[in-house]
């Protein structure tokens, strides 16, 4: 699993933490020559936004683990009713996600596959 | 039921303001985010990663789609060097995040060391919170509440990533694949109740589409080029629409 000459744990410090965490500190030493109203700090929130919600599709396009196993509509159906829900009750997060989980697992349970299959 | 950020604490002290942060573990978007870890032990288990090692992730990473890359990346047989190129591409949006929120966050005072500790708690939900509610807070709460929230947050979530890696060996597909949908559809929500210009919306919409578009073109570099890209129109775009437009 792990490439056999290193130990798990220094693979999780190298490949896993190291490659996050300095992101994080270079974005603190940016930052300060960064004003709060600054016109650069526009375009940045929207990279920033841009690049989380590349993150989101690729979750719903492009799963892992068990929801890989779920059909592609109902994947798709799931995060559309409950994002339209989340606007129906005012930009309420729950009511999206509780939507979205409804859906989801309709969806399952109504998909052969996953019924034993 | 849940705990709300809207209601400021009684006193204006920096304990007060930390405890508020500390509390937040029992609002929705900490519920849901721990519902979420849930499931990343799971899938850790699932992918032949060991207790030791998946709570390590957890607390070291603290980023749920980096962790999901990394295991997935050398489950996959991927190399180390393949990885940690992986990982820092899937992190690199650590980067604008934390440039956006420090200079809301901090006051004159906030000492550099501080600031560094402190970013490791930056990740997607605190984020989304602390871009929400910190522009109603005094300054001076607003470093303790991010430390308060972003600390209980991490250590809450190493838990939820050991207990549930240690009870869920044989959990149902059905519920694995519940808490895994969590993480789209409420960080979805989430970022988009948090946008506070026209721009961010445009990104938003346009990272939805160019993330999995770029994935057919540049596999390796989809979601660094989606946000470059995505972001940078979004930005044209606002200011194109500036003039006139009503403030979101």
């Amino acid at each position: 699993m792990t490439p056999a000459e290193w130990p798990p744990i220094l693979v999780v410090l190298i490949a896993g933490a190291l490659p996050t965490a300095v992101w994080r500190w270079l974005g603190v030493a940016l930052a300060d020559h960064v004003s709060e109203d600054s016109e650069i700090l526009v375009w940045v929130r929207c990279v920033a936004t841009a690049l989380v919600a590349a993150v989101i599709a690729k979750l719903i396009v492009f799963p892992d683990g068990a929801l890989a196993d779920v059909p592609m509509i109902v994947r798709f159906l799931a995060i559309a009713v409950g994002y339209g829900a989340f606007f129906l009750a005012k930009q309420n997060v729950l009511a999206g996600v509780l939507t979205a989980q409804g859906i989801l697992i309709a969806g399952i349970l109504l998909t052969p596959l996953f019924n034993g299959g | 039921m849940f705990y709300s950020f809207k209601k400021p604490p009684r006193s204006d002290t920096p304990r007060a303001w930390f405890l508020h942060g500390v509390k937040g573990v029992f609002s929705i978007p900490a519920i849901i985010l721990i519902s979420s870890f849930i499931g990343f032990g799971a899938l850790a288990r699932e992918l032949g990663w060991g207790l030791a090692e998946t709570t390590l992730i957890t607390a070291t990473i603290w980023a749920l789609p980096s962790q999901v890359v990394f295991i997935g990346s050398l489950a996959g047989g991927a190399t180390l060097a393949a990885t940690i190129i992986a990982v820092a591409l899937s992190a690199v949006r650590l980067l604008p995040m934390t440039v956006a929120l420090v200079p809301m966050m901090r006051d004159e005072k906030t000492p550099k060391t501080v600031l560094y500790l402190t970013s490791h708690f930056v990740a997607v939900t605190a984020w989304v919170v602390a871009m929400r509610f910190l522009p109603e807070m005094p300054r001076h709460a607003r470093v303790p509440f991010f430390a308060g929230f972003g600390a209980t947050l991490c250590l809450t979530n190493i838990a939820a990533t050991a207990i549930s890696h240690s009870l869920t060996g044989a959990m149902p597909p059905m519920l694995a694949a519940a808490l895994f949908f969590l993480v789209p559809i409420y960080f979805l929500t989430s970022l988009t109740a948090a946008a506070r210009f026209r721009g961010e919306v445009y990104a938003l919409v346009l990272g939805l589409v160019l993330g999995p578009a770029f994935t057919f073109i540049i596999p390796q570099f989809d979601i660094l080029v989606a946000g470059a890209i995505g972001g940078t129109l979004a930005y044209l775009a606002h200011r194109l629409t500036k003039r006139g437009a009503k403030p979101l």
